[in-house]
């Protein structure tokens, strides 16, 4: 493979992103308000909108959520920033992972050297039925989703083939759970900004006060075999391997490298970016690997001249618990077979040898398609720039990557993230 | 000559006979399901249609508990849940498919590996009518 560089380097300045939840008087553009609001504060030396040249807009499926699409100019409107270019990325949940690298590129071609990135998506308007038909139409809708495959189901599928192939079990992958409920109850954005421990104690007190038998779970591990709390959807996933319905928004500014500390003393500079795609998940040879997400790292691998063993920290793609531990393999951050026991002992723990997914992952913080690739990369800024609050990775911070997925692995787009 | 056109509705068109087809590349004689009208391998559009035996091995597979709206409306449930898995052809290629006679209440009695062979099921009716491909226990 041919190592390609960037033609200018390009750097994060600033960075915002609403809450993620269920937000039932809000839409995209007032979620995208929100983050663009906070990207602005977090300026370190402030900014002024109008220098703002492009803006690249992740949205997987605006259309069928909210019956809008034509997204990227209506966003761009409501911040303000009419006339300038507003371009649409989708990509399914990759979205904004693709967009933002389209900003990358835009900025590195030498057209622009002030742009800004988002991600959008509303998705609890609908019945879940509907949510579920309108994900799948980021599946292959001709040869795969009329045999019966969901979202879960092909994740839940390559669980099969992974159980079968290596030492794991459906235990394995509730320890992702487990780890990333942990993370993401430090996150005030999360979704689920609570403990599996807490959620338990929430059910116990809960059915007390409704004078209800009190479920007497002796741990984690019990409540998660417990079918009336944590249903199976798509054997071996329960609902608690697989990540929610989300709604929110998430932005970064990016510039050109060498005007970077206009704008901050703490730039983070983008120095990998690697981005592959395939077709559908019975095209692939083997169903324990995404060779999309391979190949991404490769190219962002190369392109950095860093290996896996020098990333610090990662926030990758856990649409569902088996899509972490085959993530982390992809990325050579374990060897294939060993992601899940990594979780299993606590080496992705934020306090483990590889943090994996220290906001709460996609599991914890929420999964708004469209903006989950941007919300990814803002985690890893601020990561690096030591202000992730109570969730701060100890030690000096200084490489992160991130690994954001589209469908059932036909796309995946790989950052890499440096402070100097 | 529609057999010179590696579209879906051709595809459809053979389905609807109960023949399950796949596309052939004439350059290097790989065998490609779904029916590609350009094999990746080569990159030759020199292909053919192909009927496949039908017969291959379970190689993932899932217990569907929330399904896709055409799922519910061929009447299944969480309290009637579905298996779909990947198939390996015994000419190469994969394919998804439901898998019937199976018990689904017990998935760990699914084993990766077992043989299954093709059948065509009918659903819907009228202009809605469609031959779907499903697999069962060989």
């Amino acid at each position: 493979m041919t190592n390609r560089k960037l033609g200018r380097g390009v750097a994060v300045v600033g960075a915002g992103m609403s809450r993620f939840g269920a937000f039932p008087d809000k839409t995209t553009r007032d979620l995208f308000v929100e983050a663009f609001r906070e990207l602005c504060a977090s300026m370190d030396k402030g900014l002024d909108p109008k220098e703002i040249e492009a803006i690249y807009i992740g949205n997987a499926s605006s259309d069928l959520f909210e019956g809008q699409s034509h997204t990227a100019p209506l966003m761009t409107s409501w911040v303000g920033l009419a006339p300038r270019p507003a371009t649409r990325v989708e990509d399914a949940c990759a979205s904004s992972g693709v967009a933002l690298r389209q900003g990358i590129l835009a900025i590195a071609s030498g057209l622009y050297d002030i742009v800004l990135v988002g991600g959008i998506e509303k998705m609890t308007a609908l019945p879940i039925e509907k949510v579920t038909d309108a994900l799948t139409t980021a599946g292959d809708t001709l040869y795969e989703i009329p045999a019966g495959f969901t979202f879960p189901g092909y994740f839940a599928a390559m669980a099969t083939a992974y159980m079968h192939r290596y030492d794991a079990t459906p235990e394995t992958l509730m320890r992702v759970g487990i780890k990333n409920h942990e993370n993401g109850a430090l996150n005030d954005k999360a979704q689920f900004g609570q403990r599996i421990a807490d959620i338990m104690q929430a059910r116990r007190a809960s059915a007390a006060k409704k004078g209800l038998p009190v479920p007497d779970w002796k741990d984690e591990m019990e409540f998660l075999h417990d079918d009336r709390v944590n249903p199976l959807i798509a054997w071996p996933l329960r609902l608690f391997d697989c990540s929610p319905v989300s709604d929110g928004a998430s932005a970064v500014l990016l510039v050109r490298e060498d005007i970077a500390r206009r704008f901050t003393d703490v730039p983070v500079y983008i120095i990998g970016s690697g981005q592959a795609s395939d077709g559908g998940l019975s095209d692939r040879r083997d169903l324990t690997t995404l060779p999309v997400a391979r190949l991404a790292a490769q190219q962002a691998y190369a392109m950095a001249g860093v290996q896996p063993t020098d990333i610090q920290v990662a926030e990758v793609h856990d649409c569902f618990t088996i899509a972490e531990i085959i993530a982390t393999e992809d990325l050579g951050l374990f060897a294939p077979g060993h992601g899940g026991r990594a979780a299993q002992v606590g080496d992705t723990a934020r306090t483990g040898s590889r943090p994996i997914n220290p906001s709460g992952g996609l599991k914890a913080k929420g999964h708004p398609v469209g903006a989950t690739g941007v919300a990814q990369v803002i985690e890893i800024w601020k990561q690096l720039r030591g202000s992730a609050g109570a969730r701060q990775l100890p030690g000096d911070i200084r490489l992160g990557l991130t690994h954001n997925l589209g469908g059932s692995g036909q796309t995946c787009v790989v950052h890499i993230f440096e402070r100097r | 000559m529609w057999e010179n056109e590696f579209t879906y509705a051709v595809y459809s068109k053979f389905l609807a006979e109960h023949k399950l087809m796949g596309t052939r590349c004439r350059r290097d004689g790989r065998i490609y399901f779904p029916p590609r009208p350009i094999a990746p391998e080569t990159l030759c559009d020199d292909m053919e249609w192909v009927e496949l035996a039908g017969q291959g091995k379970l190689v993932a597979f899932t217990i569907v508990y929330v399904g896709t709206s055409a799922m519910s409306a061929a009447g299944y449930s969480r309290q009637n849940p579905y298996c779909v898995g990947i198939v390996e052809l015994v000419e190469g290629p994969k394919i998804s498919a439901q898998i019937l006679n199976v018990d689904v209440t017990r998935p760990e009695q699914i084993k990766i590996g077992m043989p299954l062979r093709v059948q065509f099921v009918e659903r819907g009716e009228g202009e809605a009518k469609k031959t779907h491909v499903v697999f069962v226990p060989a």
